[in-house]
């Protein structure tokens, strides 16, 4: 079937339908503007609840056919759990067994642990996923596999599409590490305590049928209720909704690779020498190692100059955490707990807060706290000479990454990507990044073992280096020095089927991904 | 005459290397299986190398198979060229294009603090080793290189001295004890190198063989490069000659100590106080001061203990030492750290070489603070301090 194209605002073809649906292409940062109302799912009467409050139901699976589960509907679930999920799971093997058929699967994000719902993808029971995709499901659907077009969307993209309805969520399971009968839930307490639970608040809000789901049943009140149970039909306790210790990202530790830390430590120069570590200033550093030591860079330097940090942005962890409490840093705006520390801090702590998709990330409100951050600290596959960036697809195309709160973090004043400048023996920045995710406009800075290349855009930025010892290059040279230890590589080839879209913060398509060839 | 080779590495733990297996045919042309973990972005260039490389070395057919791990040209040539060789006679070289960037001479007297040492045969430790600023990286052929990969460590060490760019770092390769060391420096002195290691030296004589096949390399090459000499002390007779091995030749900048095999050989263990190396120590240092050369201490290998590593460069500087060995990039700041006056040392280095000016200035004879004396040696050890706080 051959799909009608059109060029998007980056130049990307993007088809005018995806799973049938229009499209709409990227249009440039700032420009799409909807129009009309935000989704609101029925309107729903006491009556129809238990008068004392008592919503639990027997098993899941009674839940999921109380909640009318049937063929093509959209069932949504969360990644608090991370790898230790075992909701997802149980819902599609439910599913199965129940024979439905044709369901979209829409997580906040999937992890290997999902490797299992593969089969379910091969007979039919689900149709496809709209939702981060990597390890074997980003496989299985970089070869084609996948019925339907897969739709990625950044944390702050999938509350925009609940919010405009543009994703109807049929039945949400919310998995808890704590819940009462009433449906009142949150992620700080219990065995599958996972910290908070704000990937489920659009959720919670818009679906048709809301189901919790927990191994940690406490007498209501269940305080504090990051969900709250008057959105909730039905509550469900079970024996165990994840495995703790894959709860806790393996990600979180500081890096001991001398190249890493010497691109941290680059990074935080840089941030000390433009002005940004300042008093009251913010920031955000996500959880992989080369990230985590910048923060602890970032600490050093405040430490010396006697200042704190008015707020960070976590995904937060034990070093964050520590920060906290050394009182470096006033508060952490949490959107993601990475390990028990994190648990802990926020469950003692008032300034621990937990945050959703809505407060930090949602294009389509009255502004978010991404956008207030002073510098945030990304990573990415690779970099194009125009700054684009790609975040979700490898060099050969094939699906590797979610977006998560990827492309909204772009719009701090500062975005920095630090990356090696090649990864075993490829390049880092292209001419064109395979799978565009990002745009130059909103990337500010790239830092590299071998230099820093500022954009072109940030004359203020260039302006203060200028008289620096900081290695200061252009993105044209750093792409050169790149080939000139690597080679030049060839562009692997991509089959022509259309395999996923990749919706910008707006919810226009910015990029499509092709199926690999094998 | 032997049929099949095989050099270089593979394996799961193996990155940036490749194996190159090599089956000499009488017909059927050249047939290349390569199996590599970037073939869709350096497939066809790799295959083509292949090709290009066994047609210099005249072979025209052959089953070839490679293992590549993201290796770099320069490695998978060297990789060929090693397996060639156990196949076939040559002389020749198959050299990468010299790499324009990045070779400089260095000086005698220039800083020595931190030497880096890298295994030989293992390449994805050089590539981004000159980005850690060590004074100096040491391409080892001798004991981080296993006994059967000898050879091919030396084409290796080859090729990365041509291509790969140490930037700021002195560029040193430590041969292999003699006599063997000396077949390795036809592979390394035509080749950047700024000074070679001598190890497990016992006499002024080793050093002078190494000198003379130095020079003998250089003028056939025609080539005027200047190449430094370190020895290292590692036996008892090594420490009692040591004064002869320093003042061998005017081409040694500094001796170096080898404690694990001195302990050996003197048939104590090592300890972390090191009394049972202090004379060595004393001797090697003094040896080294009085022929107006640098000392260096010997390598400390516990990579995660900063703060051990930290007291062990405080006790080698009080003692005279000018830089010690080190196998992880991590530990090259704490050296050069541990190496940089204190602010006290500076304030008192300053105060000193004030004096000396003002002296100077007011045509005295005689430098004093206050009511002491201060002698032309205080003198120039506050100039040294000065000069190494700034660096």
């Amino acid at each position: 079937m051959i799909e009608k194209m059109t060029k998007n605002a980056l130049g990307r073809m993007i088809p005018e339908k995806i799973n049938g649906e229009k499209v709409i292409p990227f249009q440039g940062v700032g420009k799409y503007k909807p129009t009309g109302r935000r989704y609101a799912p029925k309107t729903k009467s006491v009556a129809d609840f238990p008068a004392d409050g008592n919503k639990i139901v027997e098993s899941l699976k009674v839940a999921l056919q109380k909640s009318g589960l049937k063929d093509g509907m959209t069932i949504s679930t969360h990644h608090h759990f991370r790898n230790g999920d075992l909701i997802a799971n149980m819902i599609f093997d439910i599913a199965h067994e129940l024979g439905v058929k044709n369901l979209r699967w829409f997580p906040s994000a999937s992890f290997p642990c999902h490797e299992h719902l593969i089969k379910y993808l091969d007979d039919g029971t689900i149709s496809h996923i709209e939702g981060s995709m990597n390890g074997a499901l980003g496989k299985y659907c970089s070869e084609g596999k996948m019925k339907k077009t897969a739709v990625l969307r950044s944390h702050g993209g999938r509350y925009q599409a609940v919010q405009d309805g543009e994703v109807k969520i049929d039945i949400a399971v919310l998995g808890a590490g704590c819940a009462d009968s009433f449906g009142n839930a949150n992620g700080l307490y219990g065995d599958s305590a996972s910290g908070l639970l704000g990937f489920a608040l659009a959720d919670s809000q818009y679906a048709d049928k809301v189901i919790v789901v927990t191994d940690n049943l406490v007498e209501f009140p269940c305080i504090p209720w990051q969900i709250q149970g008057n959105y909730v039909d039905y509550t469900v306790q079970i024996e165990k909704v994840g495995i703790s210790e894959k709860i806790i990202s393996g990600t979180t530790r500081i890096t001991k690779s001398p190249d890493r830390l010497l691109v941290a430590e680059i990074t935080a120069k840089f941030c000390d020498e433009v002005g940004i570590i300042r008093d009251g200033f913010s920031f955000q550093a996500g959880a992989g190692g080369t990230a985590l030591s910048i923060g602890n860079y970032f600490a050093q330097i405040m430490r010396e100059k006697n200042i704190k940090a008015r707020f960070a942005r976590g995904g937060s962890n034990k070093y964050l955490v520590n920060m906290l409490e050394e009182g470096l840093v006033d508060y952490i705006l949490d959107g993601q707990t990475f390990d028990l520390e994190g648990v802990r801090s926020m469950a003692e702590n008032s300034n621990h807060v937990w945050t959703s998709p809505f407060t930090s990330y949602n294009y389509h409100g009255k502004g978010n706290f991404a956008g207030m951050l002073d510098v945030v600290i990304l990573g990415a596959t690779e970099v194009d000479v125009n700054f684009n960036a790609n975040v979700v697809t490898h060099s050969d195309g094939a699906l590797l990454h979610g977006i998560g709160g990827w492309q909204n973090c772009l719009f701090s004043k500062c975005t920095i990507l630090p990356i090696p400048l090649f990864r075993n023996r490829i390049p880092i920045i292209k001419d064109e990044v395979t799978t565009l995710v990002g745009p130059g406009e909103l990337i500010d800075v790239i830092v590299t073992e071998r230099g820093i290349a500022i954009n072109p855009r940030r004359k203020d930025l260039l302006e203060k280096v200028k008289d620096s010892k900081l290695p200061i290059k252009t993105i044209e040279e750093l792409k050169s020095e790149a080939e000139e230890i690597c080679g030049i590589p060839e562009k692997p080839k991509l089959g022509e089927k259309i395999i996923a879209a990749i919706k910008w913060v707006d919810g226009t398509v910015i990029d499509v991904v092709r199926e690999i060839k094998k | 005459m032997q049929k099949i080779a095989q050099s270089g590495n593979d394996g799961k733990s193996v990155k940036s290397d490749c194996s190159v297996k090599i089956m000499l045919k009488s017909t059927g042309g050249i047939s290349i299986n390569l199996k590599s973990k970037v073939k869709k972005y350096f497939g066809n260039s790799i295959v083509e190398l292949c090709k290009k490389e066994l047609k210099y070395f005249g072979i025209e057919n052959a089953e070839v198979e490679i293992i590549d791990s993201a290796a770099l040209d320069y490695v998978i040539m060297a990789r060929i060229e090693s397996a060639v060789k156990k196949l076939i006679k040559t002389k020749k070289e198959y050299l990468p294009e010299i790499n324009v960037i990045g070779h400089k001479e260095t000086k005698k007297n220039q800083l020595r603090r931190s030497r880096l040492y890298l295994p030989g045969n293992t390449p994805k430790l050089s590539i981004n080793a000159g980005l850690h600023s060590a004074d100096g990286i040491i391409l080892d052929l001798e004991d981080s290189v296993a006994p059967t990969k000898k050879d091919e460590a030396k084409i290796l060490v080859r090729n990365s001295l041509i291509k790969t760019n140490f930037y700021n770092s002195e560029k040193m390769v430590r041969i292999n004890q003699l006599p063997a060391g000396l077949d390795d420096l036809d592979y390394i002195v035509p080749y950047n190198v700024n000074l070679i290691l001598i190890p497990k030296c016992e006499s002024a004589e080793q050093v002078l063989q190494v000198e003379n096949k130095i020079n003998a390399i250089l003028e056939e090459k025609k080539m005027t490069s200047t190449i430094w000499l370190m020895p290292i002390i590692e036996s008892a007779l090594g420490v009692v000659n040591s004064f002869a091995i320093a003042s061998a030749s005017d081409k040694v900048v500094a001796l170096a100590i080898g404690l694990e095999d001195y302990t050996a050989d003197i048939g104590a263990s090592r300890t972390n106080d090191g009394i049972e190396s202090f004379f060595a120590r004393s001797q090697i240092m003094n040896s080294a001061k009085a022929v107006g050369i640098q000392a260096i201490g010997s390598v400390f290998s516990d990579v995660n203990n900063p703060d051990e590593l930290r007291k062990y460069v405080k006790d080698a500087k009080a003692m005279g030492f000018n830089g010690i060995g080190c196998i992880h990039p991590r530990q090259i700041a704490v050296i050069h750290d541990a190496f940089t006056p204190t602010e006290d040392e500076i304030i008192k280095a300053q105060k000193i070489v004030d004096a000396f000016e003002d002296a100077k200035s007011k045509g005295l004879g005689v430098v004093s603070i206050g009511s002491k004396m201060i002698d032309p040696p205080v003198v120039k050890r506050a100039e040294q301090t000065l000069l190494m706080s700034k660096i």
